[in-house]
């Protein structure tokens, strides 16, 4: 009945030639990402803005507290950005500030993207009632008003640095847990992870060192996207004059200066365009990353 | 038998499928009570249609499912029992291939690595020896030594399945269980990896848990055959002997499925192919579970669940009329 036949006209094992060079998916992704124009503009872009705060107030060596020029005197009068409401240098105090803007928002963002990523694991690879207390936990989170959350905090605690940095991560991690865990649950029903369980792979093992990377290219996105958004959480505060007052940032510079908006519009515009090519550098990276790593976006050879 | 190496006793897998409509848990009866053992150096094949429990019998075997009743011994070792550290030492004598080879190796680890990896996990063997072994595996396999350092993705579908097969071999295993290792490939570089299954077999002394629906890949590979229908083993015996003098309707509508189409067109209508689905795992039926799509069913069948009965040389078939029924093909009819 059933022939075999077929099975016997086989070819003897064929050796499998090496293809041209190993060529690792993280260069890869690196090359199409550097190819991005818009990426890497924001590439350049953010480390332009880097160097400017770590180098340029010792370059332009203006003290950003003094009392320099007229107050509310105009770019190019004196200043090259013009004066605040005391007289302050622009220039000098956005050179100062930005570095209490970026560390604020990398430090929380780090924290939103940790608490994110464990919450999210936990919850992904071991399920049931696991996942079910975990993403109670984290949808709680997820409901109440972030600002309102943050505002309430500063204002109960003292506006410190560490303070607000706790603030802004409390209240951005749940987007990161929601999908660090769908791409958990995605990831663990491959039969790779199978494969590796079958190998003799302790849960340890299969979480941080074979779902984790295979989980990362969103959550790398997401973690781009909530670094410019805790820039901008952190330019909020500062505004609405819960940011520390003792540390120059850019939102603080618009939250003094907000009342001469109409007789001095450098005072806050300044600052405020400081804030928006940040947050831009940071969003186009993002994306970049994300082109990069998407793979139907990728050419297929 | 002095010679079994694995031995599945009343092995039950359900799973919980959340609330019933009513009150109560619905539970799914993937694998519902089987038994088979496989002799060293012999394939056990396992087909059936899609969703009968046959991958979760491969899973179960791998411990990759919780076994909610029955037994599994490798040998001396009772594997259904291990849990944790007592697990993962006897994990090197029983290894897995998988169905689809390209989902089961990970992208982002380098050919060496991944058939590394049981040996890095299980801590066989030291750097050296280990990068050795695999460079052996990759040539056992029938691939360049030097491609231990390309990634899964420079591989082409059949290479890749070499290279699952290079990994499963690397821990020198007894047992590898292949769960449909071949269907994702195209027919050409199904026969490769079926030869090479064969070889690899010869060579050391492995024994296979086969796992397919295609009756005519398991009747090149396997010794023993089992044909397996809703969670259930229907039929079972050599290999030689369920090919030629099946007696179970349900392996007889495999068959007729799978006879090769030389046949007059005509005839082929008249063929009893299957209609319907299988009724549903979670409310398996009281009788025999085939009963609803089985063109011989009587009240008897309906109401009565068969037993397997031996019909001599390891033959044994759960249908109450077995040995009585006329094969409805008549390819079937002159073979037995």
């Amino acid at each position: 009945m059933m022939s075999s036949e077929p099975m016997q006209a086989t070819a003897a094992p064929v050796e499998a030639a090496p293809a041209a060079k190993p060529d690792h998916p993280m260069r890869e992704t690196l090359k199409i990402f550097l190819k991005n124009r818009s990426a890497a503009g924001g590439l350049i872009l953010l480390g332009l803005i880097l160097f400017a705060t770590i180098f340029g107030p010792a370059i332009y060596g203006v003290d950003p507290y003094e009392m320099v020029w007229m107050p509310l005197s105009p770019p190019g009068d004196g200043t090259p950005l013009g004066t605040d409401y005391i007289g302050r240098d622009i220039l000098a105090g956005i050179l100062v500030g930005g570095r209490v803007t970026l560390i604020v928002g990398a430090v929380s963002a780090v924290m939103t993207i940790v608490i994110g990523l464990v919450v999210g694991s936990f919850a992904g690879f071991f399920g049931g009632r696991v996942d079910a207390a975990l993403m109670k936990f984290t949808e709680f989170f997820q409901v109440l008003p972030s600002l309102l959350l943050a505002m309430v905090m500063v204002t109960i605690f003292s506006p410190s640095l560490g303070t607000i940095i706790f603030a802004i991560g409390i209240v951005g991690w749940a987007q990161i847990a929601r999908l660090t865990r769908a791409e958990f649950m995605r990831i663990a029903s491959l039969e790779y992870v199978k494969a590796a369980r079958a190998a003799g792979a302790r849960d340890g093992y299969l979480m941080f060192r074979v779902i984790l990377p295979g989980s990362l290219p969103p959550i790398v996105v997401a973690s781009a996207l909530v670094t410019g958004a805790s820039i901008l959480f952190e330019a909020g505060l500062s505004f609405l004059g819960l940011g520390d007052p003792n540390q120059l940032s850019w939102g603080l510079i618009i939250g003094q200066n907000q009342n001469y908006l109409m007789d001095a519009w450098w005072t806050v515009t300044c600052p405020g365009i400081a804030i928006f090519l940040t947050v831009l550098a940071i969003s186009l990276i993002g994306d970049g990353i994300n082109d990069a790593l998407n793979p139907r976006a990728r050419k297929r050879g | 038998m002095s010679d079994e190496l694995l031995r599945v006793n009343g092995l039950k897998v359900h799973f919980d499928a959340g609330r019933a409509p009513g009150g109560g848990r619905r539970t799914v009866h993937a694998v519902d009570g089987v038994d088979f053992s496989v002799r060293k150096g012999t394939s056990y094949g396992i087909v059936g249609e899609s969703g009968s429990g046959k991958s979760t019998i491969a899973q179960a075997i791998m411990r990759l499912v919780p076994i909610t009743e029955g037994s599994i011994f490798l040998k001396e070792h009772q594997i259904s029992g291990l849990e944790g550290q007592s697990l993962r030492a006897v994990r090197d004598r029983f290894q897995m291939v998988f169905q689809d080879p390209f989902s089961s190796l990970n992208p982002r680890k380098k050919a060496r690595a991944a058939i590394r990896e049981p040996l890095d996990l299980l801590g066989i063997g030291d750097e050296k020896g280990r990068d050795k072994v695999a460079e052996d595996m990759l040539a056992a396999v029938g691939l360049h030594r030097e491609a231990g350092r390309l990634f899964p993705h420079q591989f082409s579908g059949g290479q890749r399945q070499r290279l699952c097969i290079a990994r499963a071999l690397a821990s020198r295993p007894e047992l590898i269980v292949c769960d449909e290792p071949v269907s994702a490939l195209d027919v050409a570089i199904q026969a490769q990896i079926l030869n090479l299954l064969r070889q690899l077999q010869a060579e050391m002394g492995l024994s296979y848990v086969f796992i397919s629906h295609d009756l005519a890949v398991v009747q090149y590979v396997c010794d023993e055959v089992a044909v397996m229908y809703l969670g259930e083993f229907v039929e079972k015996a050599p290999a030689a002997k369920l090919f030629s003098s099946a007696m179970h309707p349900y392996t007889w509508s495999l068959m007729s499925a799978a006879l090769s189409p030389e046949a007059e067109r005509g005839t082929l209508a008249k063929r009893p192919l299957l209609g319907g689905e299988p009724p549903s795992p979670t409310a398996p039926p009281p009788g025999c579970r085939f009963a609803a799509r089985c063109p011989f069913a009587t009240e008897r069948c309906r109401a009565e669940k068969p037993a397997l009965r031996g019909f001599g040389e390891g033959h044994r078939v759960a249908c109450h009329y077995a040995g009585e029924l006329e094969p409805p093909i008549p390819e079937l009819r002159r073979a037995a």
